[in-house]
């Protein structure tokens, strides 16, 4: 099946007090119809930087360096405001941690729902709207909505909040839904109500999903492919079975064992020494070497290639992938 | 072996006004708790937001005072105490919270902010003695000795938190309360933190009240531990037993979701308001097995085997009706 988003070294520049970051460094991976796609790393990584820069929707002190981001065959980059605007919340939709970010305090419900309706597809009367805003936030699982019309996001719960906030975003029937940490700040069985919720929508939609998290269990359970990032870069990427069973990279290795593990008995967790370099002065060659327990001098001085592993599904940036493999 | 924190039916209630004449109804926050916390082991509370964890938290730090019930640390009822006494005390009892960054004031040097203690306290007369206690806890807690003349807005959030806990064990405490200790913190850093705790708790003999709402946090840390839902247990009972044989729906629900593979019906709905519980089981409005019993009959927190109770009429069988339901 042919690629419905494909994001070809993608670089974000960011201006900050210690000068120019590179916060997205020649970043690319591909999402196919249908599936859902991890994107993973420490905070600071880059992952929501990269998800702005697919929207378009960095702060004024970013700026897209090269790359292309190719939506049904288009570059994304080379489109004007105007057609980013009607890109975004019809064939892109994209969910954050913060619901309140997708909602307008000031209005109710059917208002903020309907008002998808008029602006991407020209629905003038709101008694016409109405049967449509009922079904999209029945679609997202919301108790009695015909009763919640006229509620405002104040009123709802964090769980609710978000709920609303993918019922906008998924109104227009959306190609691609990006969620960058959309469970992060909901309590634990909430969480896996909104993921059960998200792929129920990707079952009946076909849609494909982008998924920001920094939580490996929500990785495994939900996704089909994962982009590991570290400082800036993907170090690893391929289907979430595979490489959770056999890591190709250091750092992926040292995540999955330093993660508790229900029932574990071990006295000590399995680390990763030191913390994540600042993007601001990073190593030279490979970036985790300065934590990586086989980091030779090779890695201290270039940054390495891709290398394929385990067949082409698969890749690792890392001179030694293949003795990581095992 | 006798407790070093006790905690007896405590209860909180806190009166709140719905707009501003509202008549103040009354949020039952924590609703008669008990436990108890042998010297060196770590009890862990686990419970999503607003079940009372925070609320259960200040209470044993004596930063709030209880509605009802009593808690008696190290043999002494924390309810007797005088101004003096309750100071002195405070010196057993040390916080570590979530968020290092809010915990520290920014502007102030680090071995400023370690030795503030111990300068209100007036535990060490020389300027000398404290620099040298200072240097100690940083070692301590895997800080360089160069770290003393940081300030917080220059590091990270691991190192926040570590030099959050350096100060925490400034006057040789023996309870630390941790509230949510890792939960800011990436992966890799919170292994670090969760590791140099029980380091520190081995060697010096540390008592550990553990709050989070990760139960592959709470099973790491913890020797018992004590699930809440809306200011009460619902389940207590050694790590061994609460991993491996839960028997409450909700208990079970958390597990399901910090182990992927398991296959335990999803709760449904959100918590309900403190402020109007469920009638009967308080978890009935969202649980997967719930029967007309469940709706009327509150469920008694009763003993399963020994060192193992739960507060649901089906607790030999949910195992079973949850995987199934
Ligand atoms: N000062 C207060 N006045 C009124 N209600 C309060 C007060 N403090 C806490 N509550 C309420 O008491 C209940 C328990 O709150 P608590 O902060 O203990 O929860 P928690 O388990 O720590 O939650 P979280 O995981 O969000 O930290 C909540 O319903 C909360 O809104
Ligand atoms: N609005 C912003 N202005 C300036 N720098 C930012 C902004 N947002 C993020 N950054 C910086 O960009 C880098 C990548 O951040 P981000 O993409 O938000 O990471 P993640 O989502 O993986 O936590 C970090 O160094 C971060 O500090
Ligand atoms: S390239 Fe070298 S330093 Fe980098 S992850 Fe691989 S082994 Fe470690
Ligand atoms: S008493 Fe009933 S409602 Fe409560 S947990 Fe048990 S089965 Fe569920
Ligand atoms: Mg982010
Ligand atoms: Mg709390």
């Amino acid at each position: 099946m042919s690629d419905l988003l494909r994001v070809e070294n993608l670089t974000t520049w960011l201006a900050t007090e210690s000068g120019i970051i590179t916060a997205v460094d020649d970043v690319s991976f591909s999402v196919r119809p249908g599936r859902a796609l991890a994107l993973v790393g420490e905070s600071g990584s880059g992952k929501s930087m990269t998800c702005s820069s697919i929207m378009r929707l960095l702060p004024a002190s970013g700026h897209i360096a090269g790359g292309r981001v190719l939506f049904e065959g288009e570059d994304l980059l080379a489109k004007s405001p105007a057609e980013m605007e009607a890109i975004r919340g019809r064939k892109i939709g994209m969910i954050v941690q913060d619901p309140m970010t997708s909602l307008n305090p000031l209005f109710d419900v059917e208002d903020q729902v309907g008002e998808v309706f008029r602006y991407h597809l020209g629905d003038r009367s709101r008694r016409a709207r109405r049967p449509k805003v009922l079904d999209v936030l029945s679609r997202v699982q919301i108790p009695a909505a015909e009763k919640r019309l006229g509620s405002y996001p104040h009123e709802f719960s964090g769980g609710m909040r978000q709920r609303v906030a993918i019922a906008l975003n998924i109104a227009c029937a959306p190609k691609l839904l990006i969620a960058d940490e959309p469970t992060t700040a909901l309590d634990v069985t909430v969480q896996q109500q909104i993921l059960a919720l998200l792929r129920d929508l990707q079952r009946e939609t076909g849609m494909a999903i982008i998924l920001v998290t920094h939580d490996l269990h929500t990785v495994q359970r939900f996704c089909d492919e994962v982009a590991i990032m570290y400082a800036g870069r993907i170090v690893e990427q391929g289907p979430v079975a595979e490489i959770f069973a056999r890591p190709a990279h250091p750092y992926t290795e040292g995540l999955l064992r330093a993660l508790p593990q229900l029932g574990g008995q071990e006295d000590r967790l399995p680390l990763i020494p030191g913390q994540p370099p600042s993007l601001a002065s990073l190593p030279a060659g490979c970036r985790f070497a300065p934590r990586c327990r086989r980091a030779t001098d090779l890695c201290r001085t270039e940054y390495p290639d891709w290398m394929a592993t385990a067949g082409e599904t698969r890749r690792s940036a890392c001179w030694y992938a293949d003795e990581v493999l095992g | 072996m006798s407790a070093f924190l006790s905690v007896r039916d405590l209860r909180k209630t806190f009166p709140v006004s719905r707009g501003l004449f509202g008549k103040p109804e009354l949020l039952h926050a924590v609703a008669g708790v008990s436990f108890d916390v042998p010297a060196g082991t770590t009890f862990g509370l686990v419970g999503e937001s607003g079940s009372g964890k925070t609320t259960i938290a200040k209470m044993v730090m004596a930063a709030d005072e209880p509605t009802s019930g009593g808690i008696v640390i190290d043999g002494s009822d924390i309810a007797t105490h005088g101004k003096a006494e309750r100071f002195a005390f405070r010196r057993l009892l040390q916080p570590v919270l979530q968020d290092p960054y809010s915990a520290l004031s920014p502007r102030m040097r680090v071995d400023r902010i370690i030795d503030e203690p111990l300068r209100i306290h007036r535990t060490y007369s020389s300027k000398a003695a404290r620099a040298e206690r200072v240097a100690y806890l940083l070692d301590a807690v895997g800080l360089p000795a160069s770290a003393a003349q940081r300030y917080p807005n220059e590091m990270s959030g691991g190192q926040r938190q570590r030099v959050a806990i350096a100060r925490a064990l400034a006057l040789e405490p023996r309870l630390l309360v941790l509230d949510e200790p890792v939960s800011a913190l990436d992966v890799s850093i919170q292994a670090q933190i969760l590791n140099l705790l029980r380091d520190l708790q081995d060697r010096l003999g540390l008592t550990f009240l553990l709050i989070s709402h990760d139960l592959a946090v709470i099973g790491f840390m913890s020797t018992q531990v004590g699930v809440l839902y809306l200011g009460r247990f619902v389940e207590v009972g050694s790590k061994e037993t609460i991993l491996s044989d839960a028997r409450h729906p909700y208990t079970l629900a958390l597990i399901a979701s910090a182990v992927p593979e398991a296959d335990a019906a999803p709760v449904t709905g959100e918590i309900p308001s403190p402020l109007s519980p469920p009638s009967g089981c308080v978890f009935h409005t969202r649980c997967p097995v719930a029967t007309d019993r469940c709706r009327q009959e509150v469920p008694s927190l009763r003993q399963l085997k020994p060192n193992h109770l739960v507060a649901c009429h089906f607790a030999e069988t949910t195992r079973k009706e949850t995987r199934n339901a």
